[in-house]
């Protein structure tokens, strides 16, 4: 018994190894095109930080404000976001939030982009879907410091490998959101635009995304939220944003800042889920 | 040509794989006279439609009966290539040469479904997130029609289906009956000349169903579509049907008029289909009626037309007397009255085509209180006066 032990664990597979070299590999030969990723999204996402910083605050939280208002009309909700923004600025936070905001909006545009066709492209193909599966219930269910590893390696310090982290582990939403969508439209308004003619693409644009665009929306939603949970792992990774006063007050043990900037996370996730929802869902 | 669409040996299989090599199994099994039954135990091949052989004539409202599961939906579907004919062929005329649907490349059938047939569905099958226009022309926008063309087109329509008021409402805001307006307004606006309607009366309430069936038939004739029909209730089926098809276990079993179903069934199982069904919308006033022998039957010339000797019809005068002395002047209805609204004037006999129905006959009778004349193109060839009617009826009810 005690020699089949050692046998086993003296055989041990090279799983750890194999991944370690893989990465080492994709180091040597392709980080040129890392290099470029890296450069041109974290250019994008810090220029959206800094374009977002060259306004005095009070004209982006009147402009904020009124603009929610003219996209959902709704009265309490404008106070929200007046009042929660006022909040944050009240409590020093401004800059950090505004950087924790284009992560989120930078890392969700491209979740959208990806995951949605995506999602269509597995609710068409079986075969897809069955492959992307396990895929995705690994990248959700994978401790996020594992692959934090990789990605420092791959893309250093900073925006970019934060964005990634985050990417990863929220794309999975919008992606199962857009192929349950998709797959659910009713068989009737298929063959409804069938039967009338429609080519496979007039199907798609003016029949399955339509019917599919509340699921979408919700995974747009949960593709938000997931993202914002993710800005304290972001901030390790030096990301900036409300994550780092996070991390700053859990080293130094100071519960007052890690309460402020908790605050500003939740305010900011409340105004973003509110806005992106469905009218008459809220 | 006026065979507008035609079916023939039209064999459809569903098989859960589409395994090519259980298909052909099956259609041999077919062949050698299998039943439904051992076809799907042997072969797990379920059988659509068997066998199929129907056209379907320019105008005619055509409709196909039977139990649930008798195929009528699965024959219906192969008229725009929802359902592919694993055999057979249906061929829709495109004015110059025949089309087989069954076997004809994507473009083509794409083509055809875009303006030459129009489906309505039993569950509507509109789209919620559009307004009751954009719906109705769902049909005209895959063609790429132009908005501003459209919206008029599409105006059109729901003016036939007296939906104007609601063009720009949500679809969730109409009742059910109004729901299927629009389906029906989405058919017309692509001016389809061949309609597929698969039970789309089926899921509305009796009075609402009524109703629809009265406006089909009043928009028919102005449209005059070719209309393909599933329906699973017989008087709906002699009230708008030209003809009427009887599947069962997805064979035909009969096709003919109304008339024929009714009085000539060609085995126990249609008769019972049509036992517990009212006859009276089928029998119309050429088949009860009683010929006039024109002219002049009596001394005086005149030919009586009632039972009791009291009228007469004046062939020369084209007047009705009385053998009191009164005069009747003639009230002709040059095409089949609708008994709802006609006007009938007082002391005016009536004189109908040999096309109305027995109801409609009795109706005019019993308010005109005076026999009833039919004619043929305006010549008068006959009357019916209780005795006719009476007669009719028992006729059909002895069996
Ligand atoms: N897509 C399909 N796949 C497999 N079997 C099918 C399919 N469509 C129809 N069938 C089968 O074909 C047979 C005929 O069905 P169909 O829907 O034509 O009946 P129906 O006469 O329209 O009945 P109902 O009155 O209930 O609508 C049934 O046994 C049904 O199970
Ligand atoms: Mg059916």
């Amino acid at each position: 018994m005690k020699h089949m032990e050692t046998w086993i664990t003296s055989h041990k597979l090279p799983v750890g190894a194999v991944m370690a070299q893989l990465v080492d590999f994709v180091r040597k030969h392709f980080m040129f095109f890392f290099n470029g990723v890296s450069d041109v999204v974290g250019s994008l996402a810090d220029g959206l930080t800094d374009f977002l910083l060259g306004f005095p605050p009070l004209l982006l939280l009147v402009v904020f404000t009124v603009g929610s208002y003219v996209a959902r009309r709704s009265g309490w909700l404008t106070a929200l976001v007046g009042l929660g923004l006022l909040f944050i600025i009240n409590q020093g936070y401004w800059q950090e939030t505004m950087g924790t905001l284009s992560l989120v909006l930078f890392s969700t545009i491209i979740c959208l982009l990806v995951g949605v066709p995506l999602g269509i492209a597995a609710a068409h193909r079986p075969w897809l879907g069955r492959l992307l599966h396990p895929v995705l219930d690994l990248m959700q269910t994978l401790p996020t410091f594992v692959y934090l590893i990789p990605t420092l390696i791959l893309f250093g310090l900073g925006t970019v490998p934060g964005m990634i982290s985050t990417i990863v582990f929220a794309i999975p939403a919008p992606i199962r959101m857009t192929e349950m969508g998709i797959a659910s439209v009713p068989r009737t308004l298929l063959e409804a635009g069938e039967s009338f003619g429609s080519t496979p693409r007039q199907l798609l644009w003016k029949i399955e995304i339509p019917a599919a665009l509340p699921m979408i929306r919700a995974g747009l939603t949960q593709c938000i939220m997931l993202s914002l949970s993710m800005v304290v792992i972001a901030a390790l990774v030096g990301a900036g944003g409300l994550g780092v006063p996070v991390v700053r007050a859990l080293n130094t043990v100071q519960v007052d800042t890690g309460f402020e900037s908790g605050f500003a996370i939740v305010l900011l996730a409340i105004m973003l889920d509110r806005l992106c929802r469905a009218k008459g869902t809220s | 040509m006026t065979t507008a669409l035609a079916f023939s040996h039209v064999d459809i299989l569903f098989h859960r794989q589409n395994s090519k090599a259980a298909i052909n199994r099956a259609l041999a099994m077919l062949d050698e006279g299998g039943t439904r039954e051992e076809i799907a135990r042997t072969t797990q091949v379920t059988v659509g439609v068997a066998d199929a052989n129907l056209a379907i004539e320019r105008g005619e409202i055509s409709i196909l009966m039977g139990l649930s599961g008798s195929g009528k939906s699965t024959l219906l579907r192969a008229a725009n290539g929802l359902n592919k004919a694993v055999r057979g062929e249906v061929q829709i005329g495109n004015g110059v040469a025949y089309v087989d649907l069954s076997n004809c490349d994507d473009d083509t059938l794409r083509e055809i479904r875009k303006t030459r047939i129009a489906m309505v569905f039993q569950n509507f099958g509109l789209l919620p997130w559009r307004t009751v226009r954009d719906n109705a022309g769902l049909g005209l926008e895959l063609r790429g029609i132009t908005p501003s063309m459209r919206r008029k087109m599409v105006d059109e329509k729901l003016e036939l289906v007296g939906l104007s008021r609601w063009a720009n409402s949500r679809i969730s805001e109409l009742s059910g009956g109004m729901q299927q307006r629009v389906g029906l307004a989405r058919a017309f606006a692509t001016d389809a000349d061949i309609l597929l309607m698969d039970e789309p009366f089926s899921a509305l309430d009796p009075l609402i169903r009524r109703k629809l069936q009265d406006e089909l038939l009043h928009i028919q004739k102005q449209l005059k579509k070719t209309i393909i029909f599933v329906s699973h209730d017989i008087d709906e089926a002699l009230k708008i049907g030209n003809q009427i098809t009887i599947m069962r276990e997805g064979r035909i079993i009969q096709t003919g008029t109304p008339h024929d179903i009714l009085f000539r069934p060609v085995n126990d199982y249609v008769g019972e289909f049509v036992r517990h069904m009212n006859p009276l919308p089928v029998l119309d006033a050429a088949s009860v009626m009683r010929g006039l022998d024109l002219p002049g039957k009596t001394d005086d010339g005149f030919t009586p037309i009632d039972e009791a000797g009291l009228y007469r019809f004046d062939f020369v005068a084209d007047q009705v007397r009385h053998i009191g002395g009164r005069v009747h002047a003639i009230q002709r209805h040059m095409t089949v009255p609708d008994t709802h609204t006609c006007e009938i004037g007082p002391g005016l006999v009536q004189c109908v085509p040999t096309g109305t129905s027995l109801h409609a006959v009795a109706l005019l009778r019993q308010r005109s209180n005076m026999p009833v004349l039919i004619h043929r193109e305006g010549e008068v060839v006959g009357l019916c006066d209780h005795g006719d009617i009476i007669r009719g009826m028992t006729q059909i009810m002895g069996g």
